[in-house]
Formats: C-alpha cells, sequence, structure tokens
C-alpha cells in the first residue's frame, strides 16, 4: 500500500506531480505498478473506478473553483506494461487543475511500458489547466517507455491549458494529443522534451477548429543530444474562422536528430493558421554573450538549455 | 590599466587579406572613460571585441594591471573583471531578464540590487526581471537590459559598443548618467560610440581611421579637428593618418 511511501516512490513522486506525499486535501489518485493503490474524492471531484476495464472516471462538478486533482503513476518493477483508460468529465463553468504525469524507475533488464489513454471532455464554460510530467530513471538495461494519448473535446467557450514536460531517461514515447474545438473555445499546449543517448521521442498533434473563433497555440521545445531521435509531427485544420499557431522549435546537439513536420489546413477563407518551425545548434551568439558574464562553455550550454526547457 | 600594444588585425578578403586594425597602441587609466569614434569600418568593434577576447588579433598584446591577458578566453576575461555589452543584443528563449542579470552578477540580486541597476537604464526591475529575453521585447528594451547585464557586474573593465543605438532620448539621459558614475568608481570604461553627447562626457577620444589610431586626446580638441577636416568619397578622413601619438 502506498500510504507509507519509500524513498524511491516519493522522488518519483516529487518529480511527475512536485507532491513530497499523498495529497491530504483534493481529490487523488495514485496508480503503481499497475494497479490504482490511493484515492481520495474532494467536494466538487470524484474520483470512481473503472468496472469494464483499467482505469479511473474523473467526475468535476459544474461550477466548481480552485480545485485540483492529482493522479499520478509510478512503476518501479521492471517487465510490466501497464494500459490505462482516464476519462474527464468538466462541467459547466468549472474550473480546474490536474496534475498527471508518470516515472517509471527501471533497474532491470526487462521493458517497463505505461500507456495512458486520457479523455478530456470540457462542459461550456469550463477551464482546465493539466500537467504531465513523464520521466525515467534507473540503472537497469531495460526500456523506459511511455506512450501518452491525450482526446481533448472542447464544448462552446472552454478552454484547455496544456503542459506536457519529458524530463529526460525515456527509452522511447510516442505522445499523440488530439482536440475538437467547439465556438470560442481556446486550447493552448506547451510541450518540452529532453531526449540522450539512444532515445527515441514522436509527437502527433491533430487539433480540429470547428467553433467560430476558436483558437489553439502550440508552442514545442525539444533538446535532443547523443544519438537520440526526435520526430514532431503537427496538423491543425481551420474549418471556419478561427486562429491557430503552431511553433516547434529543437535544439540538436551532438549526433542527435530532429524532424518537424508542422502542417496546418484552411478550409475556410477566415481561418488565420500558421506554423513556424526552427532547428539548430546552439547559436553562437548566445554562448559567447554568457561567456562575457563568466561562465564557461559547459554552464553556457546547460544555462541555454534550462531556459529552453524552462 | 588596461594596455594594448602594436595590435593587429586581418581577415581574407575577396583580394587577399583585408587590414581591420593596423598597429593599434592605447593605454586605458584607471577612472577614465575612453570613447572609441571613426567612421563605419574603421575597426572600432573590432578593437573593443579584441579586449573581450571575443576576436584574438593576429598580433600585438592585450594588457590588464601589467598581466598580458592576449590568451585568456572570453571567460576567463571575464573572470578577471572585464565586462562587454553588444551592440546588438543576444535573444534567448527561455531564459528572463532576472536570470540574466543574476548569471552576470555571478548570484541571486537582491531586490534592490536589480531595481538599481533596471533604473540606471530607465527601466523598471517589477515590470521586466520575469519577462523572456526573446522577440516580445523591443530593440531598445533588449539593449537597456544588455548594458545592465554590464553594469550590475561592477567590472574592472567595461566595454560598450554603441550603447546608444536604439535608445530613445529621455533614456538616454539616465544611461548618460550610469557611463559617468562610472568614472567616479575609479573604473576603466571603454564605449564605442558616435554620440556626441556621450563623447563630450568622456576623458579621452579616440579616432580610428582605416584600422589606425588618427588621433587621440581631449573630447573638445579632437571633435574640434574632426570638424576641420574633410571627409574623402571613400570615408577616410582627410589628414587623418596615426599621428604616432600614444594616449
Amino acid at each position: 500500500m502506498a500510504n507509507a511511501l519509500n524513498e524511491l516512490e516519493k522522488r518519483l513522486l516529487a518529480q511527475v506531480a512536485d507532491l513530497e506525499a499523498l495529497p491530504q486535501s483534493g481529490a487523488f489518485n495514485l496508480r503503481e505498478n499497475g494497479k490504482g493503490v490511493a484515492r481520495g474524492n474532494s467536494a466538487g471531484v470524484e474520483i470512481t473506478p473503472k468496472t469494464d476495464k483499467s482505469g479511473i472516471d474523473i467526475s468535476v462538478k459544474a461550477g466548481v473553483k480552485g480545485e485540483s486533482v492529482h493522479i499520478p503513476v509510478i512503476m518501479t518493477e521492471s517487465g510490466l506494461t501497464d494500459l490505462v483508460y482516464n476519462d474527464f468529465y468538466i462541467g459547466e463553468d468549472a474550473e480546474v487543475v490536474i496534475v498527471a504525469g508518470c516515472g517509471i524507475d527501471n533497474c532491470g533488464s526487462q521493458k517497463s511500458q505505461h500507456d495512458g489513454i486520457h479523455a478530456f471532455h470540457l462542459a461550456k464554460g469550463s477551464r482546465v489547466k493539466y500537467i504531465e510530467k513523464h520521466i525515467g530513471t534507473g540503472v537497469g538495461t531495460g526500456g523506459r517507455v511511455l506512450n501518452p494519448v491525450t482526446e481533448i473535446f472542447m464544448d462552446d467557450d472552454s478552454a484547455f491549458d496544456m503542459e506536457t514536460v519529458q524530463l529526460g531517461g525515456v527509452t522511447t514515447s510516442v505522445r499523440k494529443t488530439t482536440a475538437t474545438l467547439g465556438k470560442g473555445a481556446k486550447l493552448n499546449i506547451s510541450e518540452r522534451v529532453l531526449t540522450s543517448e539512444n532515445q527515441t521521442a514522436t509527437t502527433y498533434f491533430e487539433v480540429d477548429l470547428v467553433g467560430k473563433n476558436s483558437s489553439v497555440e502550440v508552442v514545442s521545445r525539444s533538446v535532443a543530444r547523443d544519438g537520440s531521435v526526435q520526430e514532431f509531427v503537427s496538423e491543425v485544420r481551420g474549418r471556419t474562422a478561427c486562429f491557430g499557431r503552431v511553433e516547434c522549435d529543437g535544439i540538436m546537439m551532438d549526433n542527435a536528430v530532429i524532424r518537424s513536420s508542422p502542417r496546418v489546413s484552411a478550409e475556410n477563407v477566415d481561418a488565420e493558421l500558421m506554423h513556424e518551425a526552427a532547428i539548430g545548434k546552439i547559436a553562437g551568439e548566445q554562448l559567447v554573450k554568457l561567456e562575457t558574464l563568466g561562465l564557461s562553455k559547459q554552464d553556457a550550454e546547460a544555462m541555454i538549455i534550462k531556459g529552453f526547457l524552462k | 590599466m588596461l594596455q594594448l600594444r602594436n595590435i593587429r588585425y586581418a581577415v581574407d578578403g575577396t583580394d587577399g587579406k583585408r587590414t581591420i586594425l593596423d598597429g593599434v597602441n592605447l593605454d586605458f587609466n584607471d577612472g577614465e572613460q575612453t570613447i572609441i569614434t571613426g567612421h563605419n569600418g574603421s575597426g572600432k568593434t573590432t578593437l573593443a571585441k579584441i579586449i573581450m577576447g571575443i576576436i584574438t588579433p593576429n598580433d600585438g598584446t592585450v594588457v590588464l594591471d601589467g598581466d598580458d591577458i592576449t590568451g585568456l578566453s572570453v571567460s576567463e576575461r571575464a573572470r578577471r573583471g572585464i565586462a562587454f555589452a553588444f551592440q546588438q543584443p543576444v535573444r534567448f528563449k527561455g531564459l528572463t531578464v532576472g536570470d540574466l542579470l543574476e548569471a552576470a552578477r555571478g548570484g541571486k540580486p537582491t531586490r534592490a540590487e536589480l531595481c538599481d541597476c533596471l533604473s540606471e537604464v530607465g527601466l523598471c526591475a517589477v515590470d521586466y526581471i520575469d519577462r523572456e529575453l526573446s522577440g516580445n521585447l523591443s530593440g531598445g528594451e533588449l539593449k537597456r537590459i544588455e548594458i545592465a547585464m554590464a553594469l550590475i557586474r561592477k567590472c574592472r573593465v567595461s566595454v560598450f559598443d554603441e550603447p546608444e543605438a536604439g535608445i530613445d532620448i529621455w533614456s538616454f539621459d539616465r544611461l548618460s548618467g550610469a557611463f559617468a558614475a562610472l568614472k567616479g568608481e575609479g573604473r576603466i570604461s571603454v564605449l564605442v560610440s558616435h554620440q556626441e553627447r556621450i563623447m563630450r562626457g568622456a576623458d579621452k577620444l579616440v579616432v580610428l581611421d582605416g584600422g589606425k589610431v588618427a588621433r587621440v586626446g581631449a573630447p573638445d580638441e579632437v571633435l574640434k579637428h574632426i570638424r576641420s577636416v574633410s571627409v574623402s568619397a571613400c570615408g577616410r578622413l582627410a589628414g587623418g593618418e596615426n599621428n604616432g601619438k600614444r594616449a
């Protein structure tokens, strides 16, 4: 039982959910090694386990303000594959912060994998801040694999602010995010990915701007070191008067590879869509500027990367 | 004291070597403010970058307080007490004004230090410390933050490359005051500038022409000379040969 967390569990929990212990207030669900091990509801948020498959339903009551939900996943066993379906139902005009994320510590030789399928259903006027952090640790040779899927269905005038961060140590990840936006809905996505060694990270964003005056902004920043490979694929489709912007910046180091394919499809004359992609090494002028402040080249590189991924 | 001895620098051009600096000798005394001026392409920025170590001269030495620092890297010179503000500020995605001022100072500045430093360049710390040094700041704002990064270091030697470029006249008044204060603190300041108002506040004015020191002296005297000579079609000062006078 996870009520008494060991040091490893505490560390993973802190890294993916900024929690030092299980929350004493607010709704939460801790999943560890493929099982739900601790859960709590709050006045405005109810979490119920699914009966037909692995996962939970999270219901946020209409009009609820200022509540938070923590649903971290930690995996410490080698050789485990975990598939979980979590569905979020956000009531009309509710405002909630949801902190998810997964930390895998694999000290064995077998692959550990977590596939989290999250579906968000936002009712009219609701607002969600969704923070998702992923990290892999452990000295084992087994893979640390994460495949998060996020499906977002946004009713009129709702807002979804998503922060997705892959902090490092994840051997392979395939991240898929799809969204459909109603009238006046606003979607902001911020992605940060760090890979090294021979890791691979692939991101797919697919956004449909269906409702009039809906908008999406995607900002992806990634750093690839050593021999790692990253791929960013996005498509924004504007089907009405709407606004969409995708920005993808990548810093490459060593022998890394980054591929970026941002695509916008305007299907209405009033759709305003744009994309920007920039990939390259750290700019020499940035390094020199920091060196004029007294930093060594190595410290300057570290500072630039830390800021870039902030 | 900072000394430049027989500095020569040339680059590969389409017709062979192109000389940028040709035997420059200059002394910069403690508590003294020196303005380097001259027409475009006369070697001013190259000279400033040679002091910081960003450019390595082909010949000659840079001496700080009796030590030859010609072979030191940019970082090593920074740690020896040389600050540099670029003509074109660099943008950093993700790094804030506060992050860079902290790096410049070599530790977390107090709120009061940030306020003092940014107000010297006409900015309010509350409005700026959390702002990213990227496309959301104007050229003038970036320039003032660039100067603030040099000022907060309180270095033995501060080099500013065209600090007035892109600065509005109101902020320029404040900057003039900040540069004047450097002299009072006994530090060496070297400014590359075309701005007469900055020149008049300096102790010494150096005119570069064709990579050579064409004139060195008190600002009034040198400015009078500049006005008295004609400028040829190619931009060189008529009669602007190195007079052999050492600063």
